[in-house]
């Protein structure tokens, strides 16, 4: 099914994508919420969608031929999203589970309070790189940075702020700012990149790069230095 | 060092011509505040661990117990008052935040008994609801401006979904994992016999309360711990918290000690792992933010549920309601500074937010004012205690009213005000499984129920002395309401004469 996004409302756009099992939305222009919440279908958007694109998806696949803007998988469950350019702010809030993959780059706090359970581990891997405030309050899954084409720092500051779970993965050779206290950064090792070898592969499929020279380079683990950053804190009163 | 120690608060007075060295207290106290000396065959306290919560009191088989405050005392003083000396003792020990659990309890104003009910006399007889139909149904969403008719007359029904209440009483939000499973029991079947809801607060909806789903309201918060479709589609409304009374402005912060079993599975987070809640919610930074939150959960529903908005009473608080209401938000809950928490930095709790009564009664004017009032709907929160704070609450303006310290008082609780202890001796605020089975949920829903239903024979009298039958006319009647001992500002922030005026 063809979507023509044009003068259309996101209600009137995900009232026909969720009769679908397959669609494309064509000329989709800053509508919001596309494919929140949906399950069980493929999408493609061509132009540049709205902000909470895929918002609480629950394992449906978006692909989108353009940059996304906002919120991007915001508390998403399951599924996969696969950007073809950047992404705004706040990229997989409290993602819990699914995968989000940008070629380019993301802006503030990507990844912020991006959670796991059980068998759900949320992976989101960006190409280029992230704004200020990646991974913040980070209690699970793999975020994954590679640092291509950029000719900024990899990271903005505040990176990891409150992190208290899952890992972060940085493609370069010196990361070159700060780093809060609660987070430990060591030297990527093989278990490391054999575990998120398959997702740089997967990023390298999507975006037509080449793995072998990814898979070369030299990665960073960040890992939070307790899980529980806060527990002297208090005195009860 | 000595200076730490703190003289205990309370003490235990054991009648011992009473005692039969049962050891109930004993077995009773988690704190392990009594024990027993074999050698003496006698009872001991170690009153140091006191909390005052009655629970050895109340088990005790022959009265043989007493707490009594204790007279040691410091120095008089009505600057340096007793918890002021103490607080400096403490974190000078200890160098840690001060933390405390349930409302403020400080003696500010309680503007609800500063204000009194009217009654008719002579003139536009007063109803008797023995005799007379009284309506206490309310409904809460958006209402439509005006009526539209098609073609043919029939009417256009457009309305926005809504919430119906047998009675306008809610029980407030708290999450499993602040409070136990029985806790969270007691009130989910309480309010589906009741025809009202309960909340879940930030952690998430345990699978065995789905079936009350049409009965609860799931809230969605800063950390979005237990979310995803099923738990939004499972619930009567979604509730976005953005504050809460007793701490405005600060987040939540649920140790990894406290996230195991089906905490955990509730929450959807690993066990052991601390489950933070951070102030703000990091994608909302003004009301254009927060519009897209509430349009992407009523998107994720498909628009059939009534999305809610909890925020503090804090001092900008008209305003702030102006623009949730042009948020797209159906219903606004204000959650006043005496509202209860199972924890709180005391200075925040003590210190920061406004009273509800003055918050609701400004939000109200402002709203009408702003000729938008029928666009939302008003739950007021933040120390609601009996059904005369609920007919006030209504006359100011609001809808409907959220309880939760009243619930937990009718489950048992005794205000020691430890929950942040997790050793609640009453299976409320805790979740050792020795403590929680204490509380009976089929003997708790019932109290709540007979509470309730106690509170809402005592609203149709009190609104029948007035002449009024149904809450829609009491609600934001201000005419039944008069100040006692209220100065001239505090008249018109309530928008209400002074008794005898």
């Amino acid at each position: 099914m063809t979507v023509d996004a044009r003068g259309m409302t996101f209600g009137e756009i995900n009232e026909r994508l969720r009769t679908a099992d397959e669609a494309t939305v064509e000329n989709c222009l800053g509508q919001r919420f596309i494919a929140c919440g949906m399950g069980g279908k493929k999408i493609t958007v061509n132009g540049t969608p709205g902000n909470a694109l895929g918002a609480y998806l629950d394992g449906a696949e978006i692909t989108v031929y353009g940059n996304a803007q906002d919120a991007v998988g915001d508390t998403m469950n399951d599924g996969r999203i696969i950007i073809h350019g950047s992404t705004g702010d706040a990229t997989g809030y409290a993602m819990r589970g699914g995968e989000i993959y940008v070629r380019d780059s993301a802006g503030y706090r990507a990844g912020i309070h991006m959670k796991a359970y059980k068998e759900k581990l949320p992976v989101m891997v960006i190409g280029g790189s992230c704004g200020s405030f990646a991974g913040e309050y980070q209690a699970g899954g793999i975020i994954i940075v590679l640092g291509r084409r950029i000719n900024v720092p990899i990271i903005g500051n505040f990176c990891g702020t409150g992190m208290h779970g899952g890992r972060i993965y940085l493609c370069c050779d010196e990361i070159g700012v700060h780093l809060p206290r609660q987070v430990k950064v060591r030297p990527a090792e093989k278990e490391d990149m054999e575990f998120i070898s398959g997702y740089i592969k997967n990023y390298c499929m999507f975006f037509s790069d080449d793995y072998g020279e990814i898979a070369r380079r030299h990665f960073f683990v960040l890992e939070p230095d307790s899980e529980n950053p806060y527990k002297q804190l208090y005195v009860l009163n | 060092m000595p200076i730490n120690f703190i003289y205990p608060e309370f003490e235990i007075v054991r009648d011992e011509s009473q005692c039969i060295r049962c050891r109930a207290c004993e077995r009773q106290c988690a704190n392990e505040v009594h024990g027993y000396d074999s050698e003496r065959n006698a009872m001991e306290s170690d009153e140091l661990k006191c909390v005052n919560c009655h629970r050895c009191v109340l088990l005790c088989p022959t009265r043989a117990l007493k707490i009594i405050r204790t007279d040691h005392t410091f120095r008089e003083n009505a600057n340096w008052n007793e918890d002021a000396i103490k607080e400096i003792y403490m974190q000078a020990g200890s160098g840690g935040v001060l933390l405390s659990s349930m409302g403020n309890p400080k003696n500010y104003p309680v503007y609800w008994d500063k204000i009194l009910i009217n009654a008719s006399q002579v003139t536009n007889p007063p109803i008797d609801p023995l005799r007379e139909p009284m309506e206490t149904k309310t409904f809460l969403g958006k209402k439509p401006e005006k009526i539209g008719r098609s073609d043919d007359g029939t009417l256009k029904v457009n309305t926005s979904p809504q919430l119906e209440l047998e009675l306008p009483v809610m029980f407030s939000a708290m999450s499993y994992g602040s409070i136990s499973y029985n806790a969270h029991e007691s009130m989910a079947r309480a309010a589906q016999s009741l025809g009202t809801y309960y909340n879940t607060g930030e952690g998430g909806l345990h699978e065995d309360f789905y079936k009350y789903g049409k009965n609860t309201i799931v809230q969605v918060a800063s950390g979005r711990f237990g979310v995803y479709l099923d738990y939004l589609n499972a619930g009567a409304a979604i509730e976005i918290k953005m504050g809460q009374g007793a701490k405005p402005g600060i987040g939540g912060h649920l140790p990894g000690a406290k996230i195991v079993g089906d905490i955990a599975k509730t929450r959807m987070i690993p066990e052991g792992s601390d489950a933070i809640s951070p102030a703000p919610h990091h994608d909302i930074y003004s009301i254009e933010d927060l519009r897209q939150l509430v349009y992407s959960l009523k998107e994720a529903t498909q628009n059939k549920k009534p999305v809610i908005v909890k925020v503090a009473a804090v001092h900008n608080i008209a305003a702030i309601a102006s623009g949730i209401a042009r948020s797209g938000a159906d219903i606004i809950a204000i959650d006043g500074f005496r509202g209860g928490t199972g924890a709180a930095p005391t200075r925040i709790r003590d210190n920061v937010g406004i009273p509800i009564e003055l918050a609701l009664a400004s939000v109200d004017t402002r709203l009408r004012d702003e000729g938008i009032r029928s666009s939302v709907s008003l739950v007021a929160g933040g120390s609601i205690r009996n059904s005369a704070d609920v007919v006030k609450a209504i006359a100011l303006g609001a809808d409907a009213v959220y309880i939760a310290t009243g619930a937990m008082l009718a489950l048992g609780c005794h205000l020691c005000r430890n929950c942040q202890s997790g050793k609640c001796n009453w299976g409320i605020a805790t979740q050792r499984p020795d403590l929680v089975k204490r509380l009976n949920p089929e003997l708790g829903h019932q109290r709540l129920i007979n509470l309730l239903n106690a509170w809402k024979h005592e609203i149709k009298e009190m609104m029948g002395g007035m002449g009024i039958n149904s809450i829609e006319a009491l609600k934001g009647n201000r005419l039944m309401l008069r100040g006692v001992g209220l100065n001239e500002k505090e008249l018109e922030i309530l928008g209400i004469m002074h008794a005898g005026d």
